[in-house]
């Protein structure tokens, strides 16, 4: 199978035979990370910049764990103190790294859209880390590593996405990518935390009950309530919050016995989910969540920067 | 077809059969016994090889020996410009440290998948000593690599292309070659041709 | 001084004129119109301007020439010469400039720059409120008494409806139409494109409808309550248009504006690239919204065409979209596009442009009117409908470059054009 993609940015660009061979090439990589040496030399003398024009930590290092395991130079290139709190154009930093002659960009950006932009502007391969409340599609891919690793499959099921889906980019690319897979994607939310038209994503059932629509779900996803980006208060305390959306024990017992719980990290416990269903031990899949990113990522940077020179031939 | 792309068959299955028991023999002898030895194929047809002579050898001496295959996908040194998606795992369900490995490949050329198999299996652990059976040696080396047992040595020309079939997944066993069309490479022939 | 403009196809529904004929121009007054006129002075100038059409000056009510304050972007030279390369006579420039036009001698200066160095007349339109920040009137009487035309807060709405009733109650006296931005912040809040598919697509701050027709509805209501005449600026929604058109049925002082960008382009345009020169406030709306325009324009709802000509300098553009500034500019294409969807295709008639486009802004800005008819100023514009363009950035005599109709082809230009007898373009090339 041929994989032509030079950037990962939109997962709507891509099939869904292309996704599982991301997914299959992480589980191989799987194999690496296993191993005592967790390291190949696969990507020996590329060069990839991480640029987080926005505070990251988690991100920035699976995918950080990622390009060390594959023995490529990585340089962190963070916005804050750098050129471009200083003003400089985004043009002007993209040319600039690029006359260092790398290989790739990991972008993460408060701003919707940049990653594209440099894309346009780079000509080398750019992975969209995070941009704006628009996309996140390596989010997007270790959740679904997480989900077939526990169900074997993807299509036909059930996933229930909780929360702020408005100012979410992990549901810019979730939502989509799960329908790609064949999924059925319910979001549960106040309407003052949707966006004007979630069928735009694939959407396919919109909610405002969650224990009407909890006892159908095999996967239960929470978003994270991120009360720094929320402009004018969408509800009026955490307290009610938790009390309508919040996953907590005594919502247990309307789960299907097998349902599993993902959240994108990290937790604000107390509010979207309580200690007991955080750490469940069969059902939280939050650390192997983790633990797919640098799967996942180690995935992409592979199959993007094959045969880059010549294109692909398989 | 034209001329130019005429193969020839120069292994056909019951040769290839014969040379796999010999080589049995050989790791016997030479290692004197099966004592601490494990076998493990490169993928994709190397394997498959490494399967059969697994099960030879165990005819021969009795002893079922570990197998394990070795995919070095992320060890070649051609990834920049030559690059298969394909799935491919390596399944080495044993501790390889202190053991014999015997690396298992269809057909030894430039060497360099050799190279890259000995990185990989570095990085898993740490061998008390590396062997090479090959089935068909056709030469051309660019790095210091040298067989320990090899199933026919068949001189070739640089635009002729040496590849194995194997009935598990081609439908036939034979070792063909053939004139190498402009676009393609010499290197291992696809699975299911 | 004696001009004589010969063989155009002459068109002003003023006069009932559609035919050729030619036109006598004597001190920068019209002195004859009729056929096969010849010169009268020895020093006449004679234009053949055979396949050509003629017609009234065009006037542009909403431009943004950002002078003073903000000249890298644009300047009253270059942005009248964009003005004249675009067929317009007359433009009317919005106060937000730095400092906020809102008082008599900022009047004084544009118009003391544009006599000087203009290619067009300039109409000085001032802030209603002090800085435009919505809070206390501007000295309107003495801005009137330096001749502005208008007044307006434009790039901003007046948030509190008091003080809106306050402008329109204080206007009243100086029978000046107040021009209305309508946004209602609270709504809009960091809004960057239009509510629904696109902002849910591109994951961009939404800027909903209702946003603007919230203080649409307002300010009708106002006007109904004050009598002051009211311009709602740059209408985008099919629900403004409506309410607009209830308001006239009505008999209300109710005017409105449409511009190309809203007519001619919609929310999908906006695509994974994330121009940005397709980034306007108000923001392009869905296809429904954008035909409704159209519909307005060729029904009469809408009064006048404008461009809410707003320029920026390239690297201002070339940044992330939340924060690219918003606008695009307009005056070099608007004729064109007009001509390309409207005229072109039977939606409008070339009569009806020339209300739109010249004869209405005039009535709305209350200055003198110009007609094809002896004793009228000689502000005329010229067109070549054959021509076929495409527009690019080396299109623009403007500072700026960036519009969002780059790559269309369309058909028509104007190539002369004269302001008081005194040609400001010929032959498709802006004068000296």
């Amino acid at each position: 199978m041929g994989f032509n993609h030079k950037h990962l940015i939109d997962l709507r660009e891509y099939t869904a035979d292309e996704i599982s061979l991301i997914l299959d090439t992480a589980e191989r990589f799987r194999a690496v990370n296993e191993r005592r040496i967790k390291k190949v030399p696969t990507l020996k003398g590329y060069t990839v910049v991480n640029m987080f024009n926005e505070p990251s930590t988690r991100t920035r290092s699976s995918f950080e764990i990622a390009e060390k395991r594959l023995s490529c130079d990585s340089l962190n290139f963070s916005g804050s103190g750098s050129s471009v709190e200083k003003g400089e154009s985004l043009h002007d930093t993209v040319h600039t790294l690029c006359s260092y002659k790398i290989d790739a960009i990991v972008v993460r950006d408060r701003h919707a859209g940049v990653p594209q932009k440099i894309a346009d502007i780079s000509g080398v391969t750019v992975i969209d880390a995070g941009d704006g409340k628009h996309l996140h599609p390596t989010q997007a891919l270790l959740d679904l590593y997480t989900i077939r690793q526990k169900y074997g499959h993807i299509d036909g099921l059930q996933v229930g996405i909780v929360g702020d889906i408005s100012h979410s980019r992990v549901c810019g690319s979730l939502i989509p990518a799960l329908k790609i897979m064949g999924a059925e994607v319910t979001v549960i939310a106040p309407q003052t935390l949707l966006p004007a038209r979630p069928e735009v994503l694939g959407v396919d059932h919109v909610s405002s009950k969650f224990d009407e629509v909890l006892p159908q779900l095999d996967v239960v996803y929470m978003l994270r309530i991120q009360q720094e980006r929320l402009e004018g208060a969408p509800f009026p305390t955490l307290r009610e919050y938790n009390m309508l959306y919040g996953l907590s024990k005594d919502r247990e017992h309307l789960m299907k016995p097998e349902a599993i719980i993902c959240h994108p990290g990290p937790i604000n416990r107390g509010i979207e989910l309580d200690d007991y269903m955080a750490d469940h031990p069969t059902r939280s899949k939050i650390l192997d969540q983790v633990y797919a990113g640098v799967l996942v990522r180690m995935a992409a940077l592979y199959l993007l920067l094959g045969g880059a020179e010549d294109g692909i031939t398989a | 077809m034209s001329e130019t792309n005429a193969k020839v068959v120069c292994m056909d299955a019951a040769e290839i059969e014969r040379s796999l028991t010999r080589i049995a023999h050989q790791i016997l002898e030479s290692n004197k016994g099966l004592k601490n030895v494990a076998l493990v194929g490169i993928v994709t047809r190397g394997d498959l090889l490494a399967k059969r002579l697994v099960q030879k050898l165990e005819q021969i001496e009795g002893v079922k020996v570990p197998l394990g295959k070795l995919d070095i996908s992320f060890y070649r040194d051609d990834f920049a410009t030559y690059f298969s998606p394909e799935v491919h795992s390596t399944e080495i369900p044993f501790d390889i440290d202190g053991k014999t490995i015997v690396l298992i490949d269809d057909i030894l050329f430039t060497g360099r998948t050799i190279r890259a198999a000995l990185d990989a299996l570095m990085d898993i652990g740490r061998p008390a000593c590396v062997q090479l059976a090959v089935l068909v040696d056709r030469g051309h080396r660019q790095l210091p690599i040298r067989p320990d047992y090899v199933g026919k040595n068949l001189p070739s020309s640089l635009d002729e292309s040496v590849r194995l079939f194997l009935e598990e997944v081609d439908g036939e066993t034979a070792v063909e070659v053939m004139r190498i069309q402009a676009g393609q490479r010499a290197g291992s022939a696809p699975l299911n041709r | 001084m004696e001009l004589l403009l010969k063989g155009a196809h002459v068109i002003d529904p003023q006069v009932a004129l559609d035919d050729i004929t030619d036109i006598r121009v004597v001190d920068g007054k019209i002195a004859e119109v009729g056929k096969n006129l010849e010169p009268v002075s020895s020093s006449a100038k004679v234009r053949d301007l055979t396949g050509k059409i003629l017609t009234p000056g065009l006037v542009d009510l909403h431009v943004h020439l950002r002078d003073p304050g903000l000249e890298q972007k644009e300047s009253i030279a270059t942005g009248t010469a964009a003005a004249a390369h675009g067929g317009f006579t007359a433009v009317c420039c919005m106060p937000n400039t730095k400092p906020i036009t809102d008082n008599a001698l900022a009047v004084e200066y544009i118009q003391s720059v544009a006599q000087q160095v203009g290619k067009c007349r300039v109409h000085v339109s001032g802030a209603c409120t002090q800085g435009e920040k919505g809070e206390a009137l501007s000295e309107m009487g003495d801005m009137v008494a330096h001749g502005a035309v208008a007044f307006t807060d434009d790039g901003r709405g007046v948030q509190d409806s008091g003080m809106m009733r306050r402008v329109m109650d204080y206007a009243v006296q100086f029978d000046k139409v107040v021009m209305s931005h309508c946004q209602d912040e609270g709504l809009v809040g960091k809004g960057q494109v239009n509510e629904g598919v696109v902002s849910t697509r591109l994951g961009l701050a939404p800027w909903p409808a209702e946003g603007e027709e919230l203080q649409i509805a307002r300010d009708i209501a106002l006007s109904r309550l004050t009598g002051c005449a009211l311009q709602i600026q740059h209408m985008s929604t099919r629900r403004g248009i409506e309410m607009v058109r209830a308001a006239k049925a009505e008999g209300l002082k109710v005017t409105c504006e449409a511009t190309p960008h809203h007519m001619f382009l919609t929310e999908d345009d906006i695509q994974d690239d994330y121009n940005t020169n397709l980034k306007v406030n108000p923001p392009l709306r869905t296809k429904e919204d954008a035909q409704a325009l159209i519909e307005a324009v060729a029904d009469g709802t809408v009064d006048v065409i404008v461009t809410d000509h707003a320029p920026h300098i390239k690297f201002e553009k070339d940044r992330e979209f939340e924060i690219a500034p918003f606008g695009m500019i307009g005056l070099e294409t608007s004729f064109a596009l007009v001509y390309t969807h409207l005229v072109k295709p039977g939606i409008i008639s070339w009569q009806r442009l020339v209300e739109l486009m010249a004869i209405n802004p005039r009535a709305v800005l209350r200055v003198e009117e110009v007609a094809i008819r002896p004793g009228s100023t000689a502000d005329l514009s010229v067109f070549d409908t054959s021509i076929e363009w495409t527009v690019t950035e080396e299109s623009f005599v403007s500072k700026a470059k960036n519009s969002g109709f780059l790559g269309h082809t369309l058909t028509g230009k104007p190539t002369d054009v004269f302001v008081g007898g005194r040609a400001t373009m010929e032959e498709g090339v802006v004068c000296e």
